[in-house]
C-alpha cells in the first residue's frame, strides 16, 4: 500500500520497543468476543489506474452540460486560476487553524472571506462560514430565537427555498418555536398582510432575496413588518451573484443575512458541499453561531490573525454553546474569495449584470413565443415560467437541453417550470432552447 | 541561538502579505467575461431602483497575476500535512491521497447539477448507494445516511432520530449522558437537540464503569453518547454491558465515531451495542481537512431506526438508483441537497484503492505508531492513564510544570523544531493534556524524529524553561494576543474612513 511507509523490519522494530508480542496484541483492550472474526466484506483493491477507470466510468453516466437550472445551486465559470490555487496542499491539506502562528495563510483567508461577506450583504460582521445555504436559515431562525426568548414562532415566507423552509422545520422541531409559513402573490413575492399578521409575536421574519421563483421579494417593507413587530428581519440568499446588482440586504432593513454563496468559486458538486454565509449586525455578535477569525498583535506587535470569541462556542460553552457546529467550510469559503477577488469591483457588478441581461433575453424570447411567467414579480437570473412541466422537459430533453425545475413538486398549486440563466449559457444555446420548447 | 539536530524548521523567503483589500486600487479586474451577445436592458426598467446597486466600494482592483500571488503567498504561511507531520488527536491527520483529488475534479462528478432527472445522474447517485453499503459493512449498520456536512452535523441527526424514536413510542425523553471525557459537540449537540445533559465521570482506568451508567440510567434518559475508542484513546471495554444497562431501560446508545481510525477491520461499532453513530469521513476515510472543512458525516443506524433516517435516502430500485423522498417517519430534511458529494467522491476513491486488506491495515498501523510514540515518550512526559492506548495517547505537562513549563509552551516549541503540536488541553478531564495521534501514513523514522523533539524540549524545560517559553521564535509570528483579538474584536476589513 503506497500510504502505508511500515516495512516488516519496523513493525518487529517498534512491537519490541512496545514491548508487545505482535500487531495483533495490541488490540487486546478490545474483548475478544467483541473482535472481527472475519475480513471486511467490501470490494477488493485497486491500483490507481484502475481505480481512475471506475470513478470515470461512474461520471461518465452523469449529464454535465450547464442546466438551464438554479434552485438552489447555480451554474457559474469558475476561472483556472481558483482551482489552480484550490490544489495548493499548503491550504488543503491544513486543519482549523488552532495554532494561528503557523496558520496565517488560512485565517487571513478567512478575514478576507468574512470582509467579502460583509461588502456583499451590507452587514457589519460575518462567521467564517456554515455549511450551506439552508442550514445558515436554520441557524438564522435560532438566532433570532435566543435574541427575542419570549417569542414563541419563526415567521417564513412560503417563495423561501422548500429546502431552506425544510432543515429551518428540522432544526427547530426540538425547540418548540412555531413555524408559521406566509403566503406569496401572483407576481411570487409574499403578501405583505400576510407577513404582517405572521411576525405578530414572531422572533423573526425569513425571507428569500431574491426567493425560490427568483423573485426579488419587497425587502425594505417586509424589514419595516418584521420590525413593527419588535422580530428580526432575516434575507436568506440563495444566489448570492445577485448582491453584484441588488441593493444589499443590511441596507434594506435586514438585521441577519443568510444563505449559499456557492456560486462564487464552487462547482455544482452535485449539491455539496455547500457555502453557507451568514451576516449579523455587531450588536448581536455574542449571539452568532460559527467560528470567527479576528485580528491581533503578536509579541512584536506585528499584525496577525486569530480564531477568536470561542466562548461562544461547543468546546468552551459545550451545552450552552449558541451551536454545535465546530467547523467551516473553509475550502469553499476559500475559493469564493479566491473568485471575488479575481472578479473585483467593476468585475463583481459586470457578471451580475450579464446574468440578468441573458435571462432577460431568454424571457423575452420564450413570451414572444408564448411561453409567459407563470409569477410576474421583477428577477434576477432565475424565472417562472407558465406550462405543463413533463411537456416543456420532454422538449427539451429531446433538443438535448437539461434543465428547468418542476414548481408543482413543491408548490402543487403551481403549473410550471423555474428556469436560470447563467453567463454559461451564451446567445445560442438560449435560442435552442426557446425552438425546444415553442 | 541553537538548535539541537533534530530541528527541522528552516526560515526562507517569506512575504509580509498585505490584505487583499490594502493593495493598490488599480483600474483593473481579473475577470474573464463574455460579451453579452444579446440586446443590452436596463434592470432599471423592471427592478425597482431602490434595490438596485453599482460596484461595490471597498472590492479590490486587481489583475489576475497580483490576485495569484497573494493567495500563493498565504499559502506558503500555513504548516499543512503535505509540509510535514501534523500530530493532532482526534482529527486523524493522515495523508490524502492526490487520485481522490482528481477523481473529485472529473467533470462527470464536479459540474453535475443536483436536480437534474435521475436518469441523468444515474453514476453518482450509484457512487452514493456503494458508499452507503461499504460504510454500513465497515461499521456494523444496517443503514447510512450520507446527508451530515461534518462530525456535529452527524451528531444532530443520530440525536434527533434518537429523539424522534422516543417521540414515535409515544414516550418523549429529555435527558441525555455523556462521559466527561466527550467532545465538546456532544453536550453540545444533545442541547440543539433539545436534551438536558447529564454529565458522567469517567472511571479509574480512563473508561466508563457500567455502575456510573447504570446509577445514571433511567426511563427518561434517551440515550448515552460514547466515543470508543475514547477521547484518552482508550477502548470502552465496558461497551456492551453499557449498552445493555441503556438497552434495558429503553434507551439508544450513540457512537461518535471521530476515532474510528482505530477499529478498521477490527471490530465494528454496530456489533459493539451502538445503535446509530456518525463517522468522519475526513479523518478515517483521508479526504482533506480543506483548512477547516469541508467535511462529511454520515450517521449509521441499526434496523429500528431506519425509518427516522433524514429524507431523501439513495434506494436501488432493480437496476436503477434514486432517492426517495416519501419517508413518513424521517426526521425530516438537514441541508439543502443530498450530501457533501464531492467529498463523498474522494472517500469512495480511498475505500476502494484500500479493499478489505488495506483498510485493516490503516488501523493496525495507526495503533502501532500511536504505541511506538508512547514508549518512546512516556518516561519523559508523564502518563495519566496507564490502560493500554489504541490509536492515539494523552500525555500531559505534569513533569515540565514543575519548572514552570506548560502544554502551551511545549507545543509552541514543537513549532520551532519542525512540527505541528499535538492536540492541547483536551481532553478536559487531563490537566494540561497532550493528545498525540500519529495515524499510519507516517513512518517510523517520523515518529523517532517528533519523540526526539519531544525529548529534547522535555530536557529543555529542566535547563532553560524561558527558552521553551518564549516559543515560537522561528515561525512567521510569534505568540499572537488572543485576549486582545477577543477583548475588541476586529472581524473585517473597513474602507478607509468607515467607523
Amino acid at each position: 500500500m503506497r500510504y502505508h511507509p511500515h516495512s516488516p523490519e519496523d513493525i518487529q522494530a517498534m512491537l519490541a520497543a512496545i514491548g508487545a508480542p505482535s500487531v495483533d496484541a495490541l488490540f487486546d483492550s478490545i474483548p475478544h468476543e467483541l473482535q472481527l472474526d472475519r475480513p471486511l466484506d467490501v470490494p477488493a483493491a485497486l491500483d490507481e489506474r484502475a481505480l481512475l477507470v471506475h470513478l470515470e466510468q461512474l461520471a461518465a453516466r452523469n449529464a454535465c452540460t450547464p442546466p438551464f437550472l438554479g434552485a438552489g445551486a447555480y451554474p457559474h465559470h469558475v476561472p483556472s486560476a481558483v482551482d489552480q490555487l484550490l490544489m495548493r496542499s499548503e491550504l488543503y491539506t491544513a486543519y482549523t487553524p488552532y495554532q494561528p502562528e503557523i496558520s496565517q495563510g488560512t485565517l487571513q483567508a478567512i478575514f478576507e472571506y468574512q470582509t467579502y461577506v460583509c461588502l456583499l450583504t451590507g452587514l457589519e460582521v460575518a462567521n467564517a462560514s456554515m455549511y450551506d445555504g439552508a442550514t445558515a436559515a436554520a441557524e438564522a431562525a435560532l438566532m433570532a430565537a435566543r435574541l427575542r426568548p419570549d417569542r414563541k414562532a419563526i415567521a417564513v415566507s412560503r417563495a423561501l427555498h422548500p429546502a431552506y423552509r425544510a432543515v429551518i422545520r428540522t432544526y427547530l422541531e426540538p425547540t418548540g418555536l412555531e413555524v408559521r409559513e406566509i403566503a406569496f402573490g401572483k407576481d411570487g413575492r409574499t403578501d405583505l398582510d400576510a407577513a404582517r399578521k405572521a411576525a405578530e409575536g414572531a422572533a423573526g421574519l425569513i425571507v428569500g432575496y431574491p426567493n425560490y421563483f427568483g423573485v426579488v421579494e419587497p425587502l425594505r417593507e417586509l424589514s419595516q413588518v418584521a420590525h413593527d413587530a419588535g422580530a428580526l428581519s432575516i434575507a436568506a440568499t440563495s444566489e448570492a451573484l445577485a448582491f453584484g446588482l441588488l441593493a444589499s440586504p443590511g441596507a434594506l432593513g435586514a438585521d441577519l443575512a443568510v444563505g449559499s454563496l456557492q456560486s462564487f468559486g464552487n462547482p455544482l458538486n452535485f449539491g455539496g458541499p455547500g457555502l453557507g454565509f451568514f451576516a449579523a449586525r455587531e450588536s448581536t455578535l455574542r449571539q452568532m453561531p460559527g467560528r470567527l477569525v479576528g485580528e491581533t498583535t503578536d509579541r512584536k506587535g506585528r499584525r496577525g490573525f486569530v480564531l477568536t470569541l470561542a466562548t461562544r462556542e461547543q468546546h468552551i460553552k459545550r451545552e450552552r454553546a449558541t451551536s454545535n457546529i465546530c467547523s467551516n467550510h473553509g475550502l469553499d469559503a476559500l475559493a469564493a474569495t479566491i473568485h471575488l477577488s479575481l472578479l473585483g469591483k467593476s468585475g463583481l457588478h459586470r457578471l451580475a449584470r450579464l446574468n440578468y441581461q441573458r435571462a432577460r433575453y431568454a424571457r423575452e424570447q420564450l413570451a414572444a413565443a408564448g411561453i409567459t411567467a407563470l409569477l410576474s414579480g421583477p428577477v434576477f437570473n432565475e424565472f417562472t415560467v407558465a406550462g405543463d412541466p413533463a411537456t416543456l422537459q420532454g422538449k427539451m430533453s429531446a433538443a438535448g437541453i437539461d434543465g428547468g425545475y418542476p414548481l408543482g413538486r413543491d408548490y402543487p398549486e403551481l403549473t410550471g417550470l423555474l428556469l436560470c440563466v447563467t453567463e454559461l449559457h451564451d446567445k445560442t444555446s438560449i435560442d435552442r432552447l426557446v425552438a425546444a420548447v415553442r | 541561538m541553537s538548535f539541537p539536530e533534530s530541528s527541522r524548521a528552516t526560515q526562507g523567503l517569506v512575504i509580509d502579505e498585505q490584505l487583499i483589500f490594502e493593495r493598490p486600487p488599480g483600474a483593473c479586474s481579473g475577470a474573464s467575461l463574455p460579451e453579452a451577445g444579446v440586446p443590452e436592458s436596463d434592470p432599471a426598467g423592471e427592478i425597482p431602483e431602490e434595490y438596485l446597486r453599482g460596484e461595490i466600494e471597498g472590492m479590490p482592483c486587481l489583475y489576475e497575476p497580483e490576485v495569484v500571488r497573494h493567495f500563493v503567498r498565504l499559502s506558503q504561511l500555513n504548516w499543512s500535512l503535505d509540509t510535514g507531520f501534523y500530530p493532532l488527536g482526534s482529527c486523524t491527520m493522515k495523508y490524502n491521497p492526490k487520485s481522490s483529488e482528481a477523481a473529485a475534479r472529473l467533470p462527470g462528478f464536479a459540474h453535475v447539477h443536483p436536480l437534474l432527472a435521475e436518469e441523468k445522474t444515474q453514476g453518482a447517485l450509484e457512487l452514493m448507494w456503494r458508499l452507503e453499503r461499504a460504510l454500513a459493512e465497515i461499521t456494523g449498520f444496517e443503514a447510512v445516511t450520507l446527508q451530515p456536512a461534518a462530525g456535529a452535523h452527524g451528531e444532530l441527526t443520530g440525536m434527533l432520530i434518537i429523539r424522534a424514536a422516543h417521540v414515535a413510542k409515544g414516550k418523549p425523553r429529555h435527558k441525555v449522558l455523556v462521559p466527561d471525557s466527550a467532545h465538546g459537540t456532544n453536550p453540545a449537540t444533545s442541547a440543539f437537540a433539545g436534551f438536558s445533559v447529564v454529565e458522567l465521570k469517567s472511571g479509574p482506568h480512563g473508561y466508563l464503569e457500567p455502575e456510573t451508567v447504570a446509577a445514571a440510567m433511567d426511563e427518561d434518559v434517551a440515550g448515552i453518547m460514547l466515543t470508543n475508542p475514547n477521547t484518552l484513546g482508550i477502548f470502552e471495554s465496558n461497551i456492551a454491558k453499557i449498552a445493555k444497562i441503556v438497552h434495558a431501560k429503553g434507551g439508544y446508545v450513540y457512537g461518535d465515531g471521530a476515532n474510528l481510525n482505530a477499529l478498521l477491520g477490527r471490530a465494528r461499532p454496530g456489533d459493539l451495542g451502538v445503535d446509530v453513530m456518525h463517522m468522519n469521513l475526513h479523518k478515517t476515510f483521508a479526504t482533506p481537512h480543506g483548512g477547516g472543512g469541508p467535511g462529511a458525516g454520515p450517521v449509521g443506524v441499526v434496523k429500528e431506526l431506519e425509518p427516522f433516517l433524514p429524507a431523501p435516502v439513495v434506494i436501488k430500485d432493480g437496476e436503477r438508483y434514486r432517492l426517495q423522498f416519501d419517508r413518513p417517519q424521517s426526521i425530516g430534511r438537514m441541508r439543502t441537497f443530498w450530501g457533501n458529494f464531492g467529498v463523498l467522491v474522494r472517500a469512495w476513491a480511498y475505500i476502494r484503492e484500500l479493499g478489505p486488506q488495506g483498510l485493516k491495515a490503516v488501523s493496525d498501523l495507526a495503533v502501532l505508531n500511536a504505541n511506538y510514540v508512547r514508549a518512546l515518550l512516556e518516561e519523559a512526559y508523564h502518563l495519566p492513564y496507564e490502560t493500554a492506548s489504541l490509536h492515539e495517547v494523552v500525555l500531559s505537562d505534569k513533569k515540565q510544570k514543575e519548572h514552570g513549563v506548560t502544554t502551551m509552551d511545549i507545543a509552541k516549541r514543537l513549532i520551532d523544531h519542525g512540527f505541528h503540536p499535538p492536540t492541547i488541553y483536551f481532553p478536559l478531564i487531563v490537566g494540561g493534556a497532550l493528545m498525540i495521534e500519529p495515524t499510519e501514513t507516517e513512518s517510523k523514522a517520523n515518529v523517532e524524529a517528533f519523540a526526539a523533539a519531544m525529548k529534547s524540549i522535555a530536557q529543555e524545560a529542566k535547563e532553560a524553561p524561558e527558552a521553551v517559553k518564549a516559543a515560537p521564535t522561528r515561525a512567521y509570528r510569534e505568540r499572537l494576543d488572543e485576549v486582545k483579538a477577543a477583548r475588541k474584536p476586529v472581524l473585517r476589513w473597513k474602507p478607509l474612513g468607515e467607523v
